[in-house]
C-alpha cells in the first residue's frame, strides 16, 4: 500500500528502538506491542504523497532527520516560564511534562477529588498493569506509520480514569513543553483516558515549547467514553515554530455519549493532528471544531474521521483556519455512516481564510454513507479578507494591521464562541488577535 | 483656509467615467447637501472622498486641510478627521460594537500622540454619545451592525460621528430607509454634533432630510458634475420641480 520514502529513514530507528528495550524497559506485555508495532513501522516506511491520507503533506523533512531519543529526564523549565501556558488559572489539576518525561515538581495534582486517578504512564506500566493493559486497544497503528512509530516508542505519558457518575468540574491539563535541550530529539508521548458511565470531565492537551529548537513531537492520545458520559477534549498545538508535530487523538464512544473536541493549531513548521471519533452506540454525538492559524512557511494539516458505527447519533463538526504568507493548510474530513447507522445526523464545515496571495488551502470532505435514511452535509470555502469590511474599518482610522487583525478575530469568533471554559476560551481569542501582528 | 478644495475631480469605477470634472469648496463652519438623481455620482462623490480603493481616480485635485488628500489612506483621512457616513453600513459578526468603536477611537488619538483610553474610561465616554442618538447601551456588545434594522444602522453611524468628533462629516444617503422618528434622531444627533470649526456634506436624494438639517448651500449633481449651486431654497424647488430642468439633456434619458 505504503513504500518508504527513504530506506535509511527506517533504519536509524533500528538502533533507537535497541537502545530502548535495555533503557526503558516494559513488563513482557507491552514491550511485545512496540515489538510488533516497530516491525509494522519498518514495513510501512514514512507515508508519501502517494499515500491518500497524506497526499497533501509531505513528511520527508520529518523521515530525512535524524532524531535522538531521548527516555532520561531532562531539560531545565522553572514554573514561571509555564505561566504563559497555563490560561491565567492555578486551580487546574495539571500534569506537565518536560522533554516527554513526567515532571512532579511542575505538576499540581496532588489534591485531585475523589474519582479521579492521575497516573504518569513511566510508573503506571507497573503500578496499573490493568489499566496500562489497555493501551493499543484503541489507536491502530497497522495503516498509521506514526502511531506505529509511537507504539514501538512509548514509554511515558498520562493515564487518566474517571469513576462512573464522577463530575470533575476543573480541567485537567496535560502541558508537554520541549525546551532548548530537546534539540534534534524525538518524543512519542502517550496518554491513556478513560471517562467510566455517566461521568463528565474536560481534558486539555498541550503541546508548547520555550525555544525554537528543531524537534519531533509524535504524540498518541487514546480515549475511552463509556455509556452516558461526556468528555471535553481541548488540544492545543503550540509548538516551536522549527518543530514537527503529529498528534493523534483515538475516541471511542458507547452509548449516549458526548465527546466534545476542539483542536487548536498555531505552532510547529510541520504539524499533523488526527482526530479520529468512533460513535459505538446509539444516542451518542460528537463535536469535532477546530482552529488553525498559521504563517511563514508552516504547514498545518488536520485530519479527522468520524465513524457512526450505530444509529441515531449526531456529529457536528466546524474547522477554520487562517493562513498568511506561504502557508499550507491542509484539512480532510471524513465521515464514515455504517449501514446499521440509520437516523445519523451529520454536519461538516470547514472554512479558510487567505491572508495572503501566496498561502494555500487544500481541502477535502470525505463522506461514504452506506446507511439510507440519513441526514449528512458537508460545506467548505476559502476565501479572503471582506474588502468591503476592511475599507469601512480603515475609514473609522484603523491602520491595515489592526483591520486585518480584527477581521480575522471576527472570522474565528463563531467556532471560539463553542469553547465552554472560559479561561480557554478568552485566551484562544486573545492569541487570535494578536496571531498576525 | 478652506476645509475641503474639490477641484476638477474625475473618477471611474472600472472603465466606467462616473465622476467627469467636479468642483466644490466646503468651509469649517457650512452645511453643504449634494443632491441629485440616481446615478448621477453622489454616492461617488463620497466614496471617492473617503478612499475606497474599488473607485479610481482619473483627474482633478482634492485638497483637505491643506494637504493632499487623494495621497492619503482612507485611515489617514479618518484619523484627520474626515468621516464618511454609510449608505450601507458593513456587518461585521464577531466583532463587538464597543470593541471596534474603542479601537477607532484610540487609533485616532494616537495619530494624534494621545494616550490610548482603557475599556472603562471608554464605557463613561460612550454613556453621553448614546443619549445623542437615542441608542440602548445594549447595542455596544453586539456585533457591529450585524442583525441591526436598517434604522439602527444609520443611527450606530451616527453614533460613530459622535464618538470620532470628525471635523468633516459626510452623510451619505442617510435618510434612506429611515422612518420620520429616526430621521428626527438621526437629524438632531448631526445639529447637536455641529460646531463653528466643523463641516458637514449631505448627500440625498430627497429634500426630507433638509427639513431637519438645514443647509447653507445646495448642489445639483448630474451626469458626474455640479450643475448647479443655490441657497437652502434650492433644495424645495427641486422637491417641487424635480431634477429634469436643472439637468442639460445630454444623451438619451433613462
Amino acid at each position: 500500500m505504503t513504500s518508504p520514502v527513504v530506506t535509511g529513514a527506517v533504519e536509524s530507528y533500528v538502533a533507537a528502538f535497541d537502545e530502548l528495550s535495555s533503557t526503558a524497559a516494559l513488563p513482557a506485555g507491552p514491550q511485545s506491542i512496540r515489538r510488533a508495532a516497530f516491525d509494522r513501522f519498518a514495513t510501512l516506511g514514512f507515508p508519501t504523497t502517494k499515500n491518500e491520507d497524506w497526499h497533501f503533506t509531505s513528511v520527508a523533512p520529518i523521515a530525512e532527520e535524524e532524531f535522538t531519543l531521548v527516555t532520561a529526564k531532562s531539560g531545565d523549565v522553572k514554573r514561571s516560564d509555564l505561566e504563559r501556558f497555563m490560561f491565567g488559572t492555578s486551580d487546574w489539576y495539571t500534569m506537565v511534562f518536560v522533554n516527554g518525561r513526567f515532571a512532579p515538581e511542575l505538576s499540581t495534582i496532588a489534591k485531585r477529588p475523589s474519582g479521579v486517578t492521575i497516573r504518569d504512564l513511566a510508573s503506571a506500566w507497573n503500578q496499573a498493569p490493568g489499566t496500562t493493559d489497555r493501551i493499543g486497544r484503541l489507536a491502530s497503528y497497522d495503516n498509521n506509520a506514526f502511531t506505529a512509530l509511537n507504539t514501538a516508542f512509548m514509554y511515558d505519558g498520562a493515564v487518566i480514569e474517571i469513576a462512573k457518575d464522577t463530575d470533575v468540574e476543573r480541567p485537567i491539563h496535560l502541558l508537554y513543553v520541549t525546551d532548548a535541550t530537546a534539540a534534534k530529539t524525538m518524543m512519542h508521548p502517550r496518554n491513556l483516558i478513560l471517562v467510566g458511565r455517566n461521568a463528565r470531565a474536560t481534558l486539555i492537551e498541550s503541546y508548547v515549547s520555550t525555544s525554537d529548537a528543531m524537534y519531533l513531537v509524535n504524540a498518541v492520545t487514546e480515549v475511552s467514553v463509556a455509556e452516558g458520559a461526556t468528555l471535553r477534549h481541548y488540544k492545543m498545538q503550540r509548538e516551536g515554530r522549527r518543530a514537527f508535530h503529529v498528534g493523534t487523538i483515538e475516541a471511542h464512544q458507547a452509548r449516549d455519549s458526548h465527546y466534545v473536541s476542539f483542536s487548536f493549531a498555531t505552532g510547529a513548521e510541520l504539524s499533523r493532528t488526527n482526530i479520529y471519533a468512533t460513535l459505538d452506540g446509539e444516542g451518542c454525538g460528537a463535536t469535532l471544531n477546530g482552529l488553525y492559524m498559521v504563517d511563514g512557511e508552516q504547514t498545518c494539516d488536520h485530519q479527522t474521521q468520524i465513524i457512526h458505527a450505530q444509529p441515531n447519533c449526531f456529529s457536528r463538526e466546524l474547522y477554520k483556519g487562517v493562513l498568511d504568507d506561504r502557508s499550507h493548510g491542509v484539512f480532510n474530513g471524513k465521515v464514515y455512516v455504517h449501514p446499521i447507522a440509520q437516523k445519523t445526523d451529520g454536519k461538516q464545515t470547514n472554512k479558510t481564510l487567505l491572508l495572503s496571495d501566496t498561502a494555500h488551502m487544500d481541502t477535502k470532505p470525505q463522506l461514504e454513507i452506506f446507511a439510507d435514511d440519513v441526514k449528512c452535509t458537508h460545506g467548505a470555502t476559502v476565501g479572503q479578507i471582506d474588502q468591503t469590511a476592511l475599507f469601512y474599518l480603515k475609514s473609522r482610522g484603523i491602520d491595515r494591521a489592526l483591520a486585518r487583525r480584527l477581521l480575522t478575530y471576527a472570522f474565528a469568533a463563531d467556532v471560539l464562541e463553542t469553547i465552554e471554559v472560559e479561561a480557554v476560551r478568552e485566551g484562544l481569542e486573545q492569541m487570535t488577535l494578536e496571531r498576525f501582528v | 483656509m478652506s476645509l475641503l478644495v474639490i477641484n476638477d475631480l474625475k473618477a471611474s469605477v472600472g472603465e466606467k467615467p462616473i465622476l467627469k470634472g467636479l468642483s466644490l469648496t466646503v468651509n469649517a463652519g457650512e452645511v453643504h447637501a449634494v443632491m441629485g438623481p440616481n446615478g448621477s455620482g453622489k454616492s461617488t462623490l463620497a466614496q471617492v472622498l473617503a478612499g475606497n480603493p474599488a473607485y479610481e481616480v482619473t483627474g482633478g485635485s482634492v485638497e483637505y486641510g491643506g494637504r493632499n488628500l487623494l495621497e492619503m489612506q482612507p485611515e489617514e483621512r479618518a484619523q484627520a478627521g474626515m468621516f464618511l457616513a454609510f449608505q450601507y453600513p458593513v456587518e461585521i459578526p464577531g466583532v463587538s460594537n464597543a470593541y471596534f468603536l474603542r479601537a477607532a477611537y484610540n487609533e485616532i488619538r494616537k495619530a494624534h500622540g494621545q494616550e490610548e483610553v482603557d475599556p472603562l474610561e471608554f464605557a463613561d465616554l460612550m454613556e453621553e454619545k448614546l443619549r445623542l442618538v437615542d441608542m440602548d447601551s445594549s447595542m455596544l456588545s453586539r456585533s457591529v451592525n450585524t442583525g441591526f434594522s436598517g434604522g439602527e444602522k444609520k443611527r450606530n453611524e451616527i453614533l460613530q460621528m459622535a464618538v470620532l468628533e470628525p471635523r468633516l462629516a459626510i452623510l451619505d444617503e442617510t435618510d434612506s430607509g429611515l422612518d420620520i422618528d429616526a430621521l428626527r434622531i438621526v437629524a438632531d444627533g448631526v445639529n447637536k454634533l455641529k460646531r463653528p470649526d466643523n463641516a458637514t456634506i449631505v448627500v440625498t436624494h430627497y429634500q426630507r432630510l433638509l427639513n431637519y438639517i438645514v443647509p447653507d448651500f445646495v448642489h445639483v449633481l448630474a451626469n458626474g458634475r455640479i450643475m448647479k449651486s443655490g441657497g437652502k431654497d434650492l433644495a424645495l424647488e427641486l422637491e417641487a420641480k424635480g431634477y429634469d430642468w436643472v439637468i442639460e439633456p445630454r444623451g438619451e434619458a433613462a
